[in-house]
């Protein structure tokens, strides 16, 4: 556990004032906020790091015990013990040098020599509830998992939480899960668990909004000729007719046969198929021969 | 009116210790919005996030209710700004692979 420089976090050196104090924490909360900076979880390392060093250095009597065993930590114990009977001579029991400020979130240090019993934001105050620290959390899913709409049971910090994933959900997409967050401070409400999906498409597919598009391979007689050819679709093989002369590049586009749309059930959107002719290669001396007779046929 | 969804702002002020003024000033620049049932003043429930992320802003950086209009437009246009950027992200992927 080492030793952590409160005035060097907020900027001030050891003569500060109260006022240098307050004005040094409200400019670098102003910049490291995590309202201010939602999802930035080092912004969010830093407002930590500062609320510290202002719980400390604000309060007159743990900034003396901070000054006077600061450095030498270890010994904050046999400082608090000496404290402790004082007060008991003196009729008082408090154990807590901060008070009562509810679960915290408070560096090894910090709780080492003033208890673990801190607020997680210095100037809420004693019984002001707040609502638990939103949590935020990762899902990763492939493109396939999110066609149709699933339940998934996660573990979350020991706790199953059952999840209903609707078809469609997109990549980079987050659902917010109320009241699965945080602990509430002071009695008050638990946060919500905010999940991100991270959605991997390993098919053959490629997704833009709701509409899925992929190439397939036509043969040349096919393609000249016309015909029938199956397709896979994302949901199964579709018949397809091919009509005469179709160009290499050609796009089709089957309808509904897309991705879900999120939260509309039953409405989908399109595939869109190019197709890609494929040449012959190996030519027999008759298919030769037979290419050369129509080359005559158009001469360029 | 039903009072169901709604929270009174006597309850918000006891629980996050701001003067009425507050909620009142906030309601003046429509960062919240302030409904009356049976002479009782109440904000939705599902305004409670914005609600508390505003006294957050106002009890540890000090900022006034301009301030905190000032800070919900940006943070707003963030929230714009990162979807939109998710929403690209998406699209690069379908050209790149």
């Amino acid at each position: 556990m080492a030793f952590i420089d409160y005035y060097k976090i907020l900027g001030i050196d050891k003569s500060a004032s109260a006022a240098d104090i307050k004005k040094a924490y409200r400019k670098l909360a102003r910049k490291y906020h995590p309202d201010l900076n939602p999802s930035d979880k080092e912004a969010e390392r830093k407002f930590k790091e500062i609320n510290e060093a202002n719980e400390v250095l604000s309060n007159p009597e743990n900034r003396k015990k901070y000054d006077e065993h600061g450095k030498d930590w270890q010994h904050a114990e046999e400082f608090e013990k000496a404290k402790q009977q004082q007060r008991q001579y003196q009729g008082g029991g408090q154990q807590n040098p901060f008070g009562d400020f509810g679960g915290g979130d408070y560096s090894d240090f910090f709780e080492s020599m003033f208890g673990g019993r801190a607020s997680s934001r210095g100037r809420t105050g004693g019984s002001v509830k707040f609502r638990g620290q939103d949590l935020n959390a990762e899902l990763h899913l492939n493109l396939r998992d999110v066609y149709k709409t699933d339940k998934r049971t996660l573990t979350i910090n020991g706790k199953n939480i059952r999840l209903t994933i609707p078809a469609g959900v997109k990549n980079g997409q987050v659902i917010k899960i109320k009241g699965h967050g945080g602990e509430g401070i002071n009695g008050g409400p638990k946060g919500d668990l905010n999940i991100t999906f991270s959605i991997i498409n390993n098919t053959n597919f490629k997704l833009d909004g709701d509409n899925l598009y992929t190439t397939v391979d036509l043969d040349l007689y096919k393609a000249i000729l016309g015909g029938e050819i199956t397709v896979e679709t994302f949901d199964g093989k579709a018949k397809l007719k091919i009509a005469p002369e179709t160009q290499n590049g050609t796009k089709v586009k089957l309808k509904g046969k897309g991705f879900p749309v999120y939260k509309k059930e039953g409405v989908y959107g399109d595939l869109y198929i190019t197709y890609q002719i494929k040449m012959p290669k190996n030519l027999t001396k008759k298919e030769k021969q037979l290419f050369t007779e129509l080359a005559k046929l158009r001469p360029s | 009116m039903s009072k169901e969804n709604f929270i009174p702002i006597h309850k918000l002020c006891e629980l996050y210790q701001v003067e009425m003024s507050f909620f009142s000033n906030l309601n003046e620049i429509d960062l919240i919005q302030i409904t009356t049932i049976e002479q009782s003043h109440y904000v939705e429930q599902d305004k409670i996030n914005d609600i508390e992320k505003m006294v957050r802003i106002h009890r540890d950086l000090g900022l006034n209710i301009e301030g905190i209009d000032i800070v919900f437009n940006l943070l707003q246009k963030i929230d714009g700004l990162e979807n939109e950027i998710i929403s690209i992200k998406n699209r690069l992927r379908f050209y790149e692979n």
